[in-house]
């Protein structure tokens, strides 16, 4: 019966109908039931409530409901100074959020028409990777542990806690970062920064190793995940996803490969893809950007160009401090950029960045102030739950957890 | 399973197009259905008619040279009294096979804010489509499902138009579930899913 309901074409937002009690027979009882999941519930790691319609355990119908951690985002950032958003990108996707903050960084970048340089850039691109991996990490473990397998999310954990280290090391902060600055960076790395890096990565391999042993050819862990919510490419396209959902259904797109930001050219990498577009191709296609982000770090430690983090324009970035204090320039210059803020020219910008779930953008409109007039996120996570749906009706009750799982759908980033 | 044939691109490959290329693709075929076209740093503004929307995007994904595929974003904008119409519905398009991005636009007047559904061409239009009618009020004609997303049904106003206060209080909610009835049958809104439609169940509720 699966097989079956899999290939019917539901359309948008249509309830099924296809299927009322007098197929499966009038003589018995056999009434759908609903089963309703979540908004606070063990295996949706996020807000999202999911009312399923029932026949036995196969899903009918299922109705997603979103917008449970909704906080404002949008409006509120059309109060504050360009730089003072920053605080709340760190709160979309709350697992990578430097990823976030670089992404917004660069669309204020774009708007005022400069670039950074070139050591910022490299930084950035170290940092980014490192969130990605603590991001999949996160979702894989997550998963595992929702399937019971929670010696394995023991270990993600721990290969994520060796990233956070680096990355607490480096900002001063594990999880609202706040790290972009537009113009630069908060800081430059610290001194033995790659040896340690070398050290975390070899922790994070040998763990993730172990998990790849774990999960990858479990009896159990394949026969939840493989063939469940198989979504194909041209329906990925369709609904709009992308990132790890989109390229396990054998579509290699990839921001940083398409359109390259922050010197993503600079690096070779591979795009890795699924052949079926299941939960279980979702799964490996995270586990091996692992180690294609592994690499993309390394390679832009080994290469790292020197030079300053920031830009020198002062109605960009602040005046470093000895100026602030012991010139009156400095301080004139300092006074103004804290008062009024970064003032990009008028116009409208859509940058897109790869973030851990798919492509994250921040489309921007100035009005020529020091707040912008307009803010919307393109938020790969909310975008993602619309396909929910789909990949649930006809599957069973108990694939609603892997699927949910495999979607990572993180609740800040989706409700905003 | 065979997967499809999207070739993605990358900026070296033979088959991307230049925004320039793009622009004057767009300027040389569809130029009934737009008003303008510029490129704005490094990306391609499209002005349409709101009246043109379906057409113009029906159009663009049988296009055989740009090959749009994805829609990617349906936002809008409030511009209050700095423009003569009030709002204005922004699209985001990318092509994976051509490294083609568009953004199209369209003015909406304030007194009528509708503008036809793409619902029919790409399934992300469902989500995207009430989120905008949600923050902004965005009507979105021949939409199967335009409900509210983000906030609650009862939520009154757009919080995203510009005369949507900061701190806006709302009228307090009656306890929509009290805790008698707290099943999981009650907590299913009317109308939401299609249960019990022919007969009452044997429990009578």
């Amino acid at each position: 019966m699966a097989k079956e309901l899999l290939n019917v074409d539901f359309g948008v937002g249509g309830l099924a109908t296809f299927m009322k009690p007098h197929q499966v027979g009038d003589d018995l009882h056999s009434d759908t039931m609903i089963l309703n999941l979540g908004p606070t519930h063990p295996a949706t790691h996020g807000t999202i409530r999911i009312v399923a319609e029932l026949i036995g355990e196969r899903i009918v119908d299922a109705e997603v409901e979103v917008g449970y951690l909704h906080r404002g985002f949008e409006k509120m950032c059309e109060t504050v100074d360009y730089n003072q958003v920053m605080p709340y990108t760190d709160r979309l996707n709350y697992v990578s959020p430097i990823i976030n903050n670089i992404g917004w960084c660069l669309t204020v970048e774009k708007l005022l028409g400069v670039e950074v340089p070139k050591r910022a850039q490299y930084i950035r691109v170290i940092m980014s990777e490192i969130s990605r991996i603590s991001d999949h990490l996160t979702c894989l473990g997550a998963s595992a542990m929702e399937l019971g397998a929670f010696t394995a999310m023991l270990y993600y954990m721990q290969a994520r806690e060796y990233l956070w280290e680096l990355i607490e090391e480096v900002t001063g902060a594990r999880l609202t970062i706040s790290y972009g600055r537009v113009g630069g960076l908060k800081d430059d790395l610290p001194q033995g920064f790659a040896s340690r890096m070398h050290k975390a990565f070899e922790g994070v391999r040998r763990h993730v190793d172990n998990c790849d042993r774990l999960l990858s050819r479990n009896r159990i862990f394949m026969d939840r995940m493989c063939d469940v919510a198989v979504v194909t490419g041209e329906e990925a396209i369709s609904y709009g996803l992308t990132g790890p959902m989109l390229r396990a259904s054998g579509v290699a797109y990839d921001v940083r490969k398409s359109f390259p930001y922050s010197s993503y050219e600079d690096f070779s990498f591979e795009i890795p893809t699924g052949t079926k577009g299941d939960s279980y191709d979702r799964f490996s296609v995270r586990y091996q950007e692992i180690e294609q982000s592994l690499r993309i770090c390394e390679q832009a430690m080994k290469n790292m160009p020197d030079g300053p983090i920031v830009l020198s324009d002062p109605h960009i970035c602040l005046t470093p401090k000895d100026q602030v204090y012991n010139s009156i320039d400095g301080m004139i210059t300092h006074f103004e950029l804290v008062i009024f803020g970064v003032e990009p020219p008028v116009g409208d910008v859509y940058l897109p960045v790869e973030g851990g779930n798919g492509e994250l953008a921040f489309y921007t409109v100035s009005d020529g102030t020091g707040k912008p007039y307009r803010l919307h996120v393109r938020a790969p996570a909310f975008i993602h739950m619309g396909i929910m749906r789909k990949m649930l009706l006809g599957a069973n009750v108990s694939d609603v957890v892997p699927t949910f799982g495999m979607v990572n759908m993180i609740g800040g980033e989706c409700d905003r | 399973m065979d997967n499809l044939s999207v070739n993605v691109a990358t900026p070296q490959s033979p088959q991307a197009l230049s925004l320039e290329q793009v622009l004057e693709h767009l300027a040389a075929t569809f130029s009934t259905l737009i008003i303008s076209a510029h490129i704005d740093r490094n990306h391609v503004v499209v002005q349409i008619d709101k009246a043109q929307v379906l057409p113009f995007f029906t159009e663009l994904k049988n296009d055989k040279k740009l090959q749009i595929n994805a829609l990617m974003s349906v936002t809008g904008v409030d511009w209050m009294d700095s423009r003569d119409d009030r709002y204005e519905v922004v699209y985001h398009l990318l092509s994976m096979s051509t490294l083609a991005r568009l953004r199209v636009k369209a003015a909406l007047p304030e007194h009528k804010p509708e503008v036809s559904t793409l619902t029919s061409l790409w399934h992300s239009a469902n989500f995207m489509e009430r989120e905008a009618w949600d923050m902004l009020g965005i009507v979105f004609t021949g939409h199967p499902d335009l409900r509210r997303i983000l906030m609650y049904d009862e939520f009154k106003g757009h919080p995203l138009r510009k005369d949507y206060p900061l701190q806006g209080k709302q009228p307090r909610v009656a306890l929509r579930y009290p805790e008698v009835e707290n099943t999981a049958r009650q907590m299913v809104r009317s109308g939401l899913v299609a249960i019990n439609k022919k007969k009452p169940s044997v429990e009578g509720v």
